[in-house]
């Protein structure tokens, strides 16, 4: 057989804090041909890293391989001593980490990096892997190929990084190329250029690959074959289409059911922004400066009461900035935060004790939102002293019913976070905020850090306590499908802008804001050739003049593919609403938007 | 873009000034609120009011603080601190005698022990948890908690009194001959770089080991990079930030705070001078000596500021 990589019986150990190896990986085998793209899927703590991680013979710090055999070519990796190791390392078998950001060196220059493992290998010369590298940016679609090296990693943007970390694997040639989570750190819309940039690498060099990945509508974009792993365990392992049209594991099947979001909330009446009854929050016109920086800007927001708000954007579009003004947390520029129609005062020190009880916040990360050195009952019991000066034997009481609230064993109270799984300690950041019996919670990316599976949970969670209590949400999320999924109404923020706000429904189908529209359509789709298909991305974008300096113009003007020469570089846009009753920051009308969706030139498509 | 660079040491020698104007007013306020009087000190406990009177009018301690104060500040801006209150002779000149000592045993020291710590802290970070790791960690906890007194006397015991190799007093500083070199320093210089070697190669060890959990050093491993060039060519760039300050940090140290060694070796080093000079309440002395050590801190934080600032790119482009 021409299989390439063969891995069998692989088994890993964790020590513990008590010095005892538990097994993390129980006996995984699998086998890879030439030019064959396999992706090992599952969520955390299934193995899936620590596998990829063994077949270069590396375990991270406090694991170790204990047994099998992972046999690349001839060698059997897990036999080699560390030199023997460091030869195979980034020559055989190159790998792409998860977060280029951390895993290039802020002090060297990104073309040193990236022919470093072509020097130590003794594979090429610095010239030849300087023209070669050059050659492989070119091939990945990096602006200005010819000079991009001499940068620093602190001056290119994420996905350009992930793109070069592709390019330092490939310089060597290697046999097998690893990529773990390549694009999970990543925006939507940058992902999916990333995936393009890879996918046409991959099948140009005819690149063998191991595809590490929870995301399994990414991985139906990449692999030929796919592993479902789960606590170090493989659960099935099946060409891609198989997986996703007849998949044969139970496991399987609930993870492709988990990443189809449904809509739990039941469709509720229609959300109309224009109705002003039982109005909790109001926001006018806010703006928020960080030094002469101004980052958010005409942000103009009702929340009712009992409803789900959800603020979606991409990292940086200011989104997380709105809430934190409106907890207080940063002071605004200019504008107004309204809570029961009271004007909440700016900053922190100007509001009650009773006002900070109404609007809770809860953080994306509860690993370092929970202090580790409490308990939960700590935890808990402080608001209910801070907000409702509960005495003890009440307090322990409320932190029983608070954690039933949440779904969790009244045992937990004793524990420390430390102690806890994710999902726990995100209903506890949840029951937290309960604690002081709030109107109005604002969630943070509170899925984000989650597994997918557990993420649905809490959401489900989230609804229900909403059903019960009638409490008030502002969703903050990248992740369109699970706000258009929860959410009453949807705020679209990009570069400290709104430049679409409606209905759930409108958010169904076209017309949206043509970021809205590539927000959407960027989201991978659980199919194969759905990269291939979709148009999101693609094609030239309108040539226009300079845009006008003096007035504020669209924020999305450089990224638009339907900007209007002498229009969207001349004028800032009015804000208009559709006739499915949705509000945009746009030059456009209805029908000029419906062409979005309409099957692009040919020409466009072969870019 | 680059004018970032020379923005950013401009702005830090200015506060590096306003921090020594800072320090000129607290030294002087302090040693004016010290307890004791110049002319009452030198002319003794029988001396008449009017006498002690006279020689304060001539000292010009009966002026107001403030006059006094601008008066040393312009001073020792031109470079003339006063004339001191013991004998009379001028500041610069019993400093100038002294310095030239102090900054060679410093020079020495560092020239030592700098190279030492790096080297050791560095190795330690490598073999994080091997045998050559836990030694020199222990030695390291030894040496900074025992008192410099008893290493110099220690060493005082062995060298000069049981083995005679070395003689125990540094009294002629004038040197001829290499041997004679090693014999009035040797002493003094191991006790020094007992404690900084120590101190400096522990923050070493710390600095490089933050940078080997980070995971552009497992992405280095991971491309074939053997540990010597993971640490040399990837941790340490980005560690030479946090090892500058500790370094320079530990060489402060070297000026003022050598007092014990001086005096044990019987060294004439400036440390002595000023600890001398607060004996016998001589406060121009001791405000130059302060304003000094602070100048010479404040410079070698000043060096490690620039040496960190060129060394990180984020800062540099």
């Amino acid at each position: 057989m021409n299989d390439i990589v063969k891995v069998s019986g692989l088994r890993v150990a964790a020590r513990n804090d008590a010095g005892v190896d538990v097994p993390i990986v129980h006996g995984a085998d699998f086998t890879l041909k030439k030019g064959e793209v396999l992706a090992l899927i599952g969520e955390s703590g299934s193995g899936k890293t620590t596998i990829a991680l063994a077949l270069m013979g590396y375990a991270r710090a406090g694991c170790r391989i204990v047994g099998g055999s992972v046999r690349i070519g001839d060698v059997d990796v897990l036999k080699l001593s560390d030199s023997e190791l460091a030869k195979l390392r980034g020559r055989t078998v190159a790998y792409i980490a998860q977060s280029a950001a951390a895993a290039f060196n802020p002090a060297k220059t990104i073309m040193e990096q990236v022919i470093e493992s072509a020097l130590i290998h003794g594979v090429l010369s610095r010239r030849e892997a300087q023209a070669k590298a050059v050659e492989l940016f070119r091939a990945l679609a990096l602006p200005d190929p010819e000079n991009i090296g001499a940068r620093y990693p602190h001056q290119v943007s994420g996905g350009q990084l992930q793109r070069l970390m592709a390019a330092m694997a490939l310089i060597t040639d290697p046999a097998l190329v690893i990529l773990d989570e390549p694009t999970t750190a990543l925006d939507v819309t940058t992902q999916i250029e990333v995936l393009r940039a890879f996918k046409k690498v991959v099948r140009d060099l005819d690149t063998t690959a191991v595809y590490v990945s929870h995301d399994l509508a990414v991985v139906a974009q990449m692999a030929d074959r796919i592993v479902v792993l789960r606590n170090g365990e493989i659960q099935e392992d099946s060409r891609t289409e198989q997986i996703l049209v007849e998949p044969e594991h139970p496991y399987t099947r609930s993870l492709l059911a988990a990443m189809r979001p449904t809509g739990q909330v039941a469709e509720a009446a229609p959300a109309a922004s224009d109705i002003d009854e039982d109005l909790l929050l109001e926001v006018r016109d806010l703006e928020i400066c960080y030094g002469s920086k101004r980052v958010v800007q005409n942000i103009d927001l009702k929340v009712r009461r009992g409803a789900t708000v959800g603020i979606i954007g991409e990292s940086g579009s200011g989104k997380t900035t709105v809430a934190r003004a409106i907890a207080g947390l940063v002071e605004p520029s200019a504008g107004q935060v309204l809570l029961d129609g009271q004007l909440l005062s700016r900053s922190l020190s100007g509001r009650t004790r009773d006002e900070f009880r109404r609007v809770q916040y809860v953080f994306q990360n509860a690993d370092t939102a929970l202090n580790p050195q409490h308990t939960i009952e700590e935890i808990l019991a402080r608001p209910l002293r801070f907000y409702h000066g509960m005495r003890s034997v009440q307090r322990r009481r409320r932190v029983a019913e608070l954690l039933e609230l949440v779904q969790l064993p009244a045992s937990l109270a004793k524990r420390r976070p430390s102690e806890l799984s994710g999902g726990q300690k995100q209903r506890i950041n949840l029951a937290r905020a309960l604690a002081a019996e709030p109107d109005l919670i604002l969630c943070d990316e509170v899925t984000s850090a989650l597994d997918t599976v557990v993420g649905a949970a809490i959401l489900e969670l989230m609804a229900q306590l909403q059903r019960e209590l009638n409490v008030t949400y502002l969703f903050i999320s990248h992740d369109i499908s699970t706000v258009r999924a929860i959410c009453d109404e949807v705020v679209v923020m990009y570069a400290g802008n709104k430049v679409e706000q409606g209905g759930r429904s409108t958010f169904q189908a076209p017309p949206y804001h043509p970021y809205t529209h590539l927000l959407i359509e960027s989201v991978p789709e659980m199919h194969q050739g759905w990269l291939e298909e979709t148009r999101a991305g693609r094609g030239a974008l309108p040539q226009i003049a300079p845009p006008a300096s003096a007035t504020p113009l669209c924020p999305f003007l450089s990224r638009c593919p339907v900007r209007i020469d002498g229009k969207c570089n001349k004028v800032s846009p009015p804000r208009v609403r559709l006739d499915k009753g949705n509000e945009i920051l746009c030059h456009h009308s209805d029908i000029e938007l419906r062409q979005l969706d309409e099957p692009v030139p040919a020409m466009a498509v072969s870019n | 873009m680059n004018s970032s660079i020379p923005r950013l040491i401009i702005g830090r020698l200015g506060i590096g000034v306003l921090t020594l104007l800072i320090v000129s007013l607290v030294v002087f306020i302090l040693t004016s609120l010290l307890p004791g009087d110049a002319a009452q000190e030198q002319l003794g406990q029988e001396a008449t009011p009017e006498a002690v009177a006279a020689l304060r009018a001539k000292l010009g301690l009966d002026l107001p603080v403030y006059m006094r104060y601008l008066s040393w500040l312009g001073g020792l801006v031109t470079g003339n601190p006063g004339v001191s209150l013991v004998n009379g002779m001028p500041v610069d000149d019993l400093i100038a005698s002294r310095l030239p000592n102090s900054l060679k045993l410093a020079a020495a020291t560092a020239l030592i022990a700098v190279p030492l710590a790096l080297s050791i802290g560095i190795l330690s970070a490598m073999y994080r948890g091997s045998i050559f790791d836990r030694y020199t960690n222990m030695l390291a906890v030894f040496l900074v908690s025992v008192p410099e007194f008893l290493i110099a006397t220690v060493a005082v015991l062995i060298f000069a009194v049981k083995l005679g190799w070395l003689s125990a007093l540094s009294r002629s500083v004038e040197v001829d001959s290499f041997l004679q070199l090693l014999s009035v320093y040797a002493m003094p210089v191991l006790t020094l770089c007992c404690v900084l070697v120590a101190q400096m190669a522990r923050m070493t060890r710390a600095a490089v080991i933050d940078q080997l959990s980070s995971p552009y050093v497992e992405m280095a491993v991971l491309k074939g990079a053997r540990p010597m060039r993971v640490v040399l060519r990837h941790a340490l760039p980005n560690a030479i930030g946090p090892i500058a300050n500790a370094v320079a940090l530990s060489l402060s140290y070297l000026l003022g705070g050598v007092v014990i060694v001086e005096t044990i070796f019987n060294y004439p080093g400036i440390a002595t001078l000023m600890v001398n000079a607060v004996v016998t309440r001589d406060m121009p002395l001791v405000q130059a000596c302060v304003m000094l050590f602070s100048l010479g801190f404040l410079l070698l934080v000043l060096i490690a500021d620039i040496i960190a600032i060129l060394s990180n790119p984020r800062l540099r482009t």
